[in-house]
């Protein structure tokens, strides 16, 4: 089993992630089930250090998808306004 | 110097992703079951309110206020979720407030809560008036910058890169002032799930617009809403024959 506060973490991502999904381009039915199966994929991890390595690679596709929402604002913006 | 007080005032739009559709009666756009969103020019103004307080500028306090239906109230946590402190929602259901209207809403609160910056979007994606920011400046005297790309602070002193017609305008002022933003000023965060929830319990007033002397009347009448034309589709041309007797049939030639 993985240490608590581990756990806690990863459930933390996955919660931020599933709420940044709510607004994905293609739709949260796209995103949901996609994440589900990235988690999945490494529900087995046992080793501290990959565990921590996992979370690590979320927060980065966090950041990018973050960043994705940014710019396709800003350019449908440009493109109405500039 | 005394901190900075800001005000950033935020409206409620249909979000910038979805195509408003106009009612049968042509006489506005459906907002029923429509998603909506904050105005993504406020948000370049928070932004930058939070971005002068992280560049370690005096700021007091971000004041994000909003006028509107209850359903405002999510916009504005959203601006508190970005990093305003607190949170002003007039609310108004029936009317559809006008830029004027809302100018004079906000000298009020401006007055009230002793404000000596504010930064507003320079215009809604909605109605595209972009106006409350000058008329705001106008009643309240103060100076203004309007789409700025650039602010900085020293002292008293403001500075502001206006983005103009193919280049920028550099523009200086003593505060207090008016902001008004433009699309290139900064990237505005995402509110994230943690910090929608921590907004949830910074403080939320709510007023009516019977306390700032109620009338705040139409004086514009929407007489007509129209969709724009359909682009019609292009003709395929068998040959440069074909092509020539086309352009001479459209006059081109």
């Amino acid at each position: 089993m993985a240490s608590a506060p581990l756990r806690m973490e990863v459930i933390r991502i996955y919660r931020e992630l599933l709420y940044l999904g709510r607004e994905y381009p293609l739709g949260y039915d796209y995103f949901r089930p996609r994440l589900h199966k990235a988690f999945m994929a490494k529900a087995s991890l046992q080793d501290e250090e990959q565990i921590r390595k996992g979370i690590e690679q979320a927060e980065y596709v966090k950041k990018e998808v973050e960043a994705l929402y940014y710019l396709k604002k800003y350019r449908t913006l440009r493109k109405a306004y500039a | 110097m005394s901190g900075l007080r800001i005000l950033v005032p935020v409206k409620r739009v249909i979000d910038y992703a979805v195509k408003p559709r106009v009612n049968k009666a042509q006489t506005a756009v459906e907002t029923q079951g429509v998603k909506h969103s904050m105005n993504p020019f406020d948000e370049l103004s928070i932004e930058e309110a939070v971005r002068l307080r992280e560049r370690k500028h005096p700021v007091e306090d971000i004041l994000a206020f909003s006028a509107g239906p209850a359903k405002s109230q999510d916009i504005l946590r959203t601006a508190m979720a970005m990093g305003a402190d607190r949170a002003l929602h007039v609310v108004e259901e029936k009317t559809d407030l006008e830029p004027l209207g809302v100018a004079k809403l906000l000298k009020q609160v401006v007055e009230q809560e002793k404000r000596n910056l504010v930064i507003l979007g320079k215009q809604s994606i909605d109605d595209d008036a972009a106006q409350t920011g000058q008329m705001l400046a106008g009643l309240l005297g103060w100076s203004q910058a309007t789409q700025a790309s650039k602010v900085e602070l020293e002292g008293e002193m403001v500075t502001v890169t206006k983005e103009v017609d193919g280049g920028v305008e550099t523009v200086r002022a003593k505060l207090p002032m008016v902001i008004t933003t433009d699309l290139r000023l900064n990237e505005p965060r995402y509110a994230s799930l943690p910090n929608i929830m921590k907004a949830k319990k910074k403080p939320l007033e709510k007023k009516t617009l019977a306390d700032y002397g109620g009338e705040l009347g139409k004086r514009l009448k929407t007489l007509k809403v129209m969709e724009p034309p359909a682009r019609q589709g292009g003709g395929k041309v068998e040959d440069v024959d074909g092509l020539i007797g086309k352009l001479k049939e459209l006059g081109a030639l």
